[in-house]
């Protein structure tokens, strides 16, 4: 493995490109496949995160921890899910293509039959919604005009409603097959997600050309 | 004992201090040299008064009463109080005015990522001084100061502030469309912003294309070429401004850093006209920014045009420390 020096400073070596591990991983290495990127290592299982070779280093992370590299500028630029961005809208970044891998839904789902989150509404004037993207549900309800309680949680969010944390949950939804077998149901769809390519605000200005063109050939690869 | 001290804000030490003050006075020094007298103004002022640069510029600030029951704000930027200054104790100078500042600003950002809550800025205003002259005096200024601080490979990005306002009215985007497209521009979000022009009833698509490709014009002089021929009212004033910017840079020899970027939108409200952001690749945030702002002397009173710009001090100070390991890595 090649030992990336640890500067704050972005290198002037390759580009570097933040990759998503977990959901998105094997979808976002097939498009960098597409556009001529070597992922063979990073498909590998080695124990390594930094990926490097002739013009691009792949960095693998957590998908929430893309935007926090990205807008340091520590990558010059990144894949993420739409989900991931919301929720983090206040980092400094460049979107610059919907790439179209990893759709899925932000949705409101509670227990199947159940009139429980219409009953809390109305009896009690609040629900309590459980989520791992509190910021993209206190927004939901905020301009749709009702209050919620939202509580964060980390792990299965199904779990909340199910136990009685919570009225209803706001999560991800790809094929609903988690929210069937946990006895959920939606109840609003919030908002489409997708993977996005974005970039860091000075390596979007100062590395345009390597910038643009990986943006193009990404372009390229999901059009088809 | 552990006392906290609110976040965003930090103490700093001697060995730290020893440089901020160095560069400070270096920067500062750059100023003098091209006859920009250094002032300070009080760090609170009337809320009233910081208005006056529009909602954009009193966004974050930190609001309180004084025992007189009046608003009054910590300052944000130093372009608003140094427009009040001057239209308040020097209007009888004679243009051009040139002063520079070595500040402490707050804002209620969230800390912890580049940008605190108090920071320190050096700049300079030049009052007086229209486009594209005046521009290209502060762009000299600019470059001074980069290369007294020792960033050789500073880069100084150079948009129109009017570019897109004058674009949206030309094809005839008004209100909430306009505001949407706006901010999505700001923040730079491609996706966002195709999908708000679509969302414009009865809009061609050539427009849409026009808008999104300006969004990423960048480069150096051929950028303007390019953007021409995209056609239109609004690109053809903005790039024959650019390029007359562009041209006296290149006469005074001081282009070779500056890079022309139609993209480019400051999301402080009283900019018009040319504006500047400074960028160094040993750093993910950028050192600093300005550009003219020829109608906000006229919110004190006083109408006529102005332009400066301002450098985040510690940021510069990191970008410093960056580029000298680099040239020590470099030169072993």
């Amino acid at each position: 493995m090649t030992v990336v020096a640890a500067s704050r400073a972005k290198a002037d070596g390759p580009l570097k490109l933040a990759v998503p591990r977990g959901a998105l991983f094997e979808e976002t290495l097939g498009l960098l496949d597409a556009v001529g990127l070597d992922t063979a290592a990073a498909r590998g299982d080695s124990r390594s995160l930094i990926f490097e070779q002739d013009g691009v280093t792949l960095v693998t992370m957590r998908p929430s921890d893309v935007p926090t590299y990205v807008e340091a500028g520590a990558a010059d630029v990144g894949i993420t899910g739409k989900d991931v961005l919301l929720e983090q809208a206040d980092r400094v970044l460049y979107e610059l293509l919907d790439l179209g891998i990893g759709r899925c839904r932000m949705v409101l789902a509670g227990r199947r039959g159940d009139a429980r989150l219409g009953e809390a509404q109305r009896r009690l004037g609040m629900m309590r919604i459980a989520t791992k993207y509190p910021r993209v549900a206190e927004r939901h309800f905020e301009q749709t005009g009702r209050q919620v309680e939202v509580i964060e949680v980390k792990g299965s969010v199904e779990l909340a409603p199910l136990t009685g944390l919570a009225d209803g949950i706001v999560d991800l939804v790809a094929t609903g097959r988690t929210l069937e077998e946990n006895d959920l149901e939606v109840r609003e769809e919030i908002v489409e997600c997708s993977a996005r390519f974005v970039a860091n605000r000075v390596a979007h200005k100062l590395r345009g050309a390597e910038v643009d063109g990986l943006a193009s050939k990404l372009r390229e690869a999901t059009a088809g | 004992m552990i006392h906290p001290i609110p976040p965003g804000t930090r103490d700093i030490l001697p060995d730290e201090m020893r440089e901020l003050r160095d560069l400070g006075r270096a920067l500062i020094e750059v100023f003098e040299a091209r006859g920009y007298g250094e002032v300070a103004t009080p760090a609170i002022e009337y809320d009233e008064v910081l208005a006056r640069g529009g909602a954009r510029s009193t966004d974050s600030a930190y609001r309180f009463f004084d025992e007189a029951g009046d608003l009054l704000a910590l300052r944000s930027d130093m372009t608003v109080p140094i427009a009040r200054l001057v239209s308040t104790r020097l209007s009888g100078a004679e243009p051009p005015v040139r002063l520079c500042y070595l500040a402490s600003l707050y804002r209620g950002v969230r800390p912890q990522r580049g940008q605190m809550r108090e920071f320190v800025q050096a700049g300079v205003e030049l009052v007086g001084a229209p486009a594209p002259e005046g521009t290209v005096e502060v762009v000299e200024v600019l470059e001074a100061a980069l290369d007294a601080a020792g960033l050789d490979r500073a880069v100084i990005g150079l948009g129109d502030a009017d570019l897109y306002r004058q674009l949206l009215t030309e094809v005839g985007i008004e209100d909430s469309y306009r505001e949407a497209i706006l901010s999505r521009l700001a923040t730079h979000d491609l996706v966002g912003l195709e999908t708000e022009l679509a969302a414009v009833p009865d809009l061609g698509e050539e427009v849409i294309a026009t808008c999104v490709a300006l969004a990423q014009m960048r480069g150096g002089r051929e950028v303007l070429e390019a953007a021409r021929s995209l056609g239109g009212g609004a690109v053809e004033r903005a790039t024959a401004q650019l390029q007359a910017t562009f041209d006296a840079l290149e006469r005074r020899g001081v282009a070779d850093r500056v890079q022309i970027d139609l993209g480019l939108l400051r999301d402080l409200g009283y900019y018009t006209g040319a504006i500047l952001e400074v960028y160094d690749p040993a750093l993910g945030h950028i050192l600093g920014g300005g550009g003219r702002y020829d109608n906000l002397l006229g919110q004190f009173g006083s109408p006529q045009p102005a332009v400066g710009f301002a450098l985040y001090l510690e940021r510069v100070h990191v970008a410093q420390m960056e580029e000298e390991s680099r040239r020590e890595r470099a030169s072993r």
